[in-house]
This record gives C-alpha cells, structure tokens and sequence, in this order.
C-alpha cells in the first residue's frame, strides 16, 4: 500500500487458498468418461492464491457477490477452516497449522460476528449464560462476581439492559440480538473482529444502530476489523481499505477514497455502477454479460474473462498478477496493466 | 379512470387471543402504465398490501373492509371463478425467491404453457412460440433450450428472468413485483431492475414495486407509499419523497443510509424498533421512536392530511415545515 507501512500488520495472508472437495470418497471419485473408467476428483476452488495483509487499527472490507469466496476467507482467517494451501500470520505467528490447545490464547484475540443473529445465538441458553460462557472459557480461575460485572458492563456498552440477562434470545427483536451477538464477542476483549455480513439481515433503521455501535467499539477498543459485506454504500461508510474479490481471486485492494472515486479494475466498475443511487436520475450502469462461472472448474487465465468487455487472447491464457498503481492501488487486471481502454 | 384503486382497505388477521390489523385504511390510486413503490421495514405490511390487491388473503387473514377496484371491478368482493379470470392473466405478481417461485418438477416449458393453457385456448405448439418471444424479450439466450430445462440447471439471476416472462406471457395490465431482486446480487439486481423498467415502459404496463431499499425505488418508481406499522403514513411524488421528506419516519430511514453520512462519522439513527401488529402503541403508531412527539401524537392518531406536493400523515408535520421553512428559501 502507500507509504503508511509503519503502521504493523496484524493479520498476513500468504497465498492462501482453500478448495472443497466435491467427491469425497472412493467410490464418487470413479467416473465413466468416453466408455472408460476413470478416476476424477472435482473440487470447489472458493479462494485461490489471495495476498492480503490486514493492519492494527484499520477497517479492512471485503467485497464481492455471492460465491466469490468473501465468507471462506473470513472462515479461514477466523481459524474455522483449514487453508488447503499458504499461510495465516498474526503478529508475527504462523496460525493456521496451531493445535486447539496452542491456538486458544488467538481465539481470544480475534471474535467473529456472523450474519444472522437468528442462527448465531443458542436458542437454550439465556443471554447470561451466553454471554458469561466466553468469559469463563478464556479467563481460568475468574471468579463468578468478576464475570458478571465484566458481562453487564458489556452489556451496558453495546445498549442491552443488564436486567434483561435471564431473557432467552427469542424474545428479542434481529437488531438486539445482534447487539448481543456483539457483546458476545467483546465479552473477551478482542482486539480483531471478523464481521461476517452483520448487518444484511437487518431492517435499514436497525442497519444504522448497529453499524453505530460498531464504529463506536472500534473507536472506544482501538479495533481492527474485517468486515465481509456485498453492500457497497455500507464499505464506503465503514471501510479504510476494501478488497474486491471475483471469483475466489483478489481483483482490486486500495484505499476506500481511491477505490470509490477511481475504480481500476472493470469488475469494480461494474459493481460500483450497480448500486442503486438515491438522488442520481441516470445511472451509468455497465452491464456485464453472462453470470458469474462456476468455481468447479476455474478457467486458465483471468477469472474474469468470460464478462470482461477488455478481455483479449492474453486475458486468456494468463492469470493476471496485482500490480501496484501509481495511487497506491493493488489490481490484477491485464488491461490495466497495459492501459487498453 | 386509474387501473387500480385501493379505497379504505382493512386487513384483519384473526389470531387466537386478539385480532390484528395488518392493514388500517389504505387507500391509493395507480394510473395506466404508472409506477408505484411501496417501502417500509419487515412487517410493514407491504407484502400484504401486495397480496390482497390479487385477494391472496388466507385464513386466519381476511379483508375486513374497503374496496379495491381493479378497472372498476371490486376484487375484494368478487368470487373465486372470476378471480383466477384476472390473476396471473391481467395481473401477474413476481415474488421475492426465484428458487421458491418456480416448481422444481416442472420444466421452464411446462410452466410456461400451462399457464398460457389456463387463459388461452391455445394449443401447445402455439403456446411455446408465445414462450420463446417472452424469453426473448427478457434476454435468455438460446429460448428454445431453456423450455426444457428444469429451474435447478439455471441461476438465480436466469430464474428471476423466466419468472418475469412467465409474468409477462398474457400481457398483463399490472405487474406486482414483491421484494424482486432481494435474493439477488447487485450487478443482477441492476439488471433485471432494467429489464423490468423497461419491459413496463414499452409495453405501457403499470407496476407495484414492494421492496425495502429507498435506492431501488428511486431508480424505478415515479409515486411512493411509506409504510408504517400496517399504515401509509407519506405518500407522493417519488422525487418529492427522496429528496424533501416530510414525516420523521421517513426523513430518519432516508438519514440512516450511509450514502447520507460522511465516512466514519455516526449514522443518523431511529431509535427503537417498529411495534409489532399486535401490539402497536395508541395515537401515532411511530410516536416512541419519534423525537418531535408531543401529547396529541400519544393520544390521537393522525390522519393522513394532503399537503399539496405529498400526503402525509402526522401531527407536528406543519409545525416543522415551518421551522424548516426560511432554509427551503435559501434553497
């Protein structure tokens, strides 16, 4: 990125990739192909090769469509999944190959917040219980009274009456379950949160109460987040950098002003030219051709090829690698590289 | 004389232990080839508004009173035989989930030519003529394929596409499209909101867009409903709503975008969540969450009042216009 290196990276990815296996097993792996027997394995390529380096303090977005592979990335930073190939460092320390037992004093680290506040909490356990469990866990031999209070002044912060504690999460409306999913996380002082969509299952009114909060954790805790969205107007509000991801490939990493105010990368024009806008009377929406591929069988070359209104024999043949732009932008796009327009 | 018109419509929904307005006195008005979004939160009732216009109220629900005249005919009133004569022929509805719309045991051809069948005395090889034009229109490549494929073998955005040629096939005088695009990505959404937009433009058909994104609506619609709590609470010119909004309601919605706020700073928030329809506090239904309330709004439900450029419905309306009013000079 620009010259602000000094500040020290957290999280660094290192050409990460995760597949999933389509045919597990012996027996899904034998096919008949042209009146032969053969052996094949399908897998789905949900990230591949993505360096990306996320520093303290900053609001790192991901952005993308659905299967672009954003919720695996923040899956495998988050240590739920295990990278197929690369590496995962924090601070300094290869994470991803970790025991359980080594791995515990990171978990507590770094908290992640998932989409739908319906599914994350456990429908049996009162909001007490679900909020004094991480506390326990990663604080041995805290006393029950230490607990409570470091749970209720949680509570008190992200806008949860305490008193409301022995209430089982049903009787709770989306957007103050996601504060208390929220809670949960801070319950353990992190210092990085994994966002994964936190906000799209919640009404426009609620949207704003709990990005707000947040913003304000952020500030208050000196957080670094990760913040996996498809809401574009959301990243350029929360972000300080964005990372827009096609297909399971890094496709543009820049700064939020820079990336909103000069998009590189086609792809980022297109998606910045779909967001329906409240006052402009005329868009300029660039329609791209086809839908998104399958990440079954990635084609050789760009992943984004088969949509590209540039794309040429090159973009064909050779997957583009990110190339520094004189303003500080990271884009893998061989048309950039060459200035066709 | 307009397309439709919805006149006092209550929905009443009849639970165990009370019953529920859904719907309290909606009226409106659509012209022929208009466009109208509807907007508001979950539980609005914006979908039911949609679905009672086609009389798709179910038990326990019911229309409890109040006309809806569909080229002066009243749906509300009308019987069975008489309305399958009208729905999915002069009025098509398109629905959120375009992996639930469509049947899954069925092939796109299938679909389509029942559907063009149960109107039309039509024979089958004619229907799928009709089939392959609609597909066309709607940009599938290679029509006459896709009549054989089954839902599963196509994505979400080709779905969403079939289901609007499916809605377009009998050419109808209204389309309902309900949270259309929701289920979708951005650059599809884009996509199909055009194809929609411009489907209804050339063959001057009206629509009802229900959708919770004041973007979208913006885009697309020329008058606005917003919905509050089973109630239009503003309505009017959808540019007069988007840019100058009268009613708290809608000014706080419309501030809690983030395109509304620099980066980094705090959204604009309402504060609270909207009541459910079961419990939904006396006078005005938003007056909790409103920060101009007063003891008239606590007490006495206001009624929608026409306010020349759009119609609102709040007490302290004309008070804040006046103190809004030397800026609207300036401006």
């Amino acid at each position: 990125m620009k010259d602000d290196v000094l500040a020290p990276n957290l999280i660094e990815m290192k050409n990460l990739e995760k597949r999933f296996a389509l045919d597990d097993g012996f027996l899904e792996t034998v096919k008949i192909r042209k009146g032969r027997i053969v052996r094949e394995k399908r897998e789905v390529h949900a990230v591949n090769n993505v360096n990306l380096t996320i520093q303290k303090g900053e609001a790192l977005c991901v952005v993308g469509e659905s299967g672009c592979g954003k919720s695996t990335l923040a899956r495998l930073v988050a240590g739920l999944l295990t990278p197929s190939n690369g590496e995962i460092h924090y601070e300094g320390t290869r994470i991803d190959t970790l025991s359980g037992r080594k791995m515990l004093p990171y978990r507590k680290k770094m908290q992640m917040i998932f989409q739908n506040p319906y599914a994350s909490l456990n429908a049996r356990m009162t909001i007490c219980q679900a909020l004094e469990e991480p506390v326990r866990v990663h604080n041995a031999g805290i006393s029950g009274a230490e607990v409570r209070d470091k749970v209720a002044e949680v509570m008190r912060s992200v806008g949860v009456d305490p008193s409301w504690a022995s209430r089982y999460p049903h009787e709770f409306s989306g957007g103050q379950r996601q504060r208390i999913a929220i809670a949960r996380a801070l319950t353990v002082d992190p210092e990085f949160m994994i966002a994964d969509e936190p906000i799209s299952a919640l009404d426009v009114s609620i949207q704003a109460q709990v990005l707000n909060l947040m913003l304000e954790a952020k500030e208050q805790r000196g957080l670094t987040y990760l913040f996996i969205t498809h809401d574009l107007s959301v990243v350029q509000h929360f972000g300080t950098r964005v990372a827009v991801f096609y297909l399971g490939s890094l496709c543009e990493l820049a700064d939020t002003a820079t990336l909103f105010a000069n998009p590189k990368h086609p792809y980022t024009k297109a998606l910045l030219s779909a967001v329906p806008q409240l006052k402009d009377d005329s868009p300029q929406h660039i329609r791209l051709k086809g839908e998104i591929p399958t990440p079954i069988n990635l084609p050789i070359g760009c992943p984004f090829q088969s949509r590209c209104a540039q794309a040429n024999a090159r973009c064909l043949a050779e997957q583009p690698v990110s190339m520094l732009q004189p303003d500080g932008a990271l884009v893998a796009c061989h048309a950039v590289e060459e200035g066709r327009e | 004389m307009s397309l439709l018109s919805v006149r006092d419509l209550v929905v009443k929904f009849a639970m165990r232990k009370q019953t529920i307005t859904a719907l309290n006195q909606i009226s409106f008005e659509l012209a022929r080839g208009e466009r109208l979004g509807i907007v508001g939160e979950s539980g609005a009732g914006k979908s039911i508004t949609g679905f009672s216009i086609l009389n798709l109220i179910s038990q326990p629900g019911y229309i409890a009173s109040g006309n809806i005249l569909f080229e002066g005919q009243d749906m509300a009133t009308m019987s069975a035989a008489d309305l399958r004569t009208i729905r999915g022929n002069r009025i098509a509805m398109i629905f959120q989930d375009p992996m639930v719309t469509l049947n899954p045991v069925l092939t796109i051809g299938q679909q389509m030519v029942e559907t063009l069948q149960a109107h039309r005395n039509l024979s089958r090889a004619d229907a799928e003529k009709i089939a392959i034009i609609k597909l066309r229109e709607v940009y599938i490549p290679a029509p006459e394929d896709r009549l054989k494929q089954y839902p599963h073998e196509l994505s979400g955005g080709m779905r969403q596409r079939i289901i609007i040629a499916i809605a377009l096939l009998l050419d109808p005088q209204l389309i309902i499209a309900d949270e259309p695009t929701t289920a979708l990505d951005v650059t599809i959404q884009a996509d199909i909101m055009e194809l929609l937009l411009d489907l209804c433009q050339s063959n001057k058909v009206s629509l009802i867009l229900i959708t919770h994104d004041l973007g979208v609506v913006s885009q697309m619609t020329e008058k606005t409903l917003v919905m509050y709590a089973g109630k239009i609470i503003e309505a009017g010119p959808t540019r007069e709503i988007v840019n100058d909004p009268q009613h708290p309601y809608t000014q706080g919605l419309i501030k809690a975008l983030p395109q509304q706020t620099a980066p980094g700073e705090r959204l604009s928030q309402i504060p609270g969540n909207m009541p459910p329809l079961s419990d939904v506090p006396d006078g005005c239904a938003f007056h909790p969450r409103c920060e101009y309330a007063t003891d008239l709004c606590r007490s006495t439900t206001p009624e929608i009042e026409d306010l020349g450029r759009v119609k609102v419905a709040c007490h302290e309306v004309q008070r804040l216009n006046q103190r809004a009013t030397p800026k609207e000079d300036s401006a």
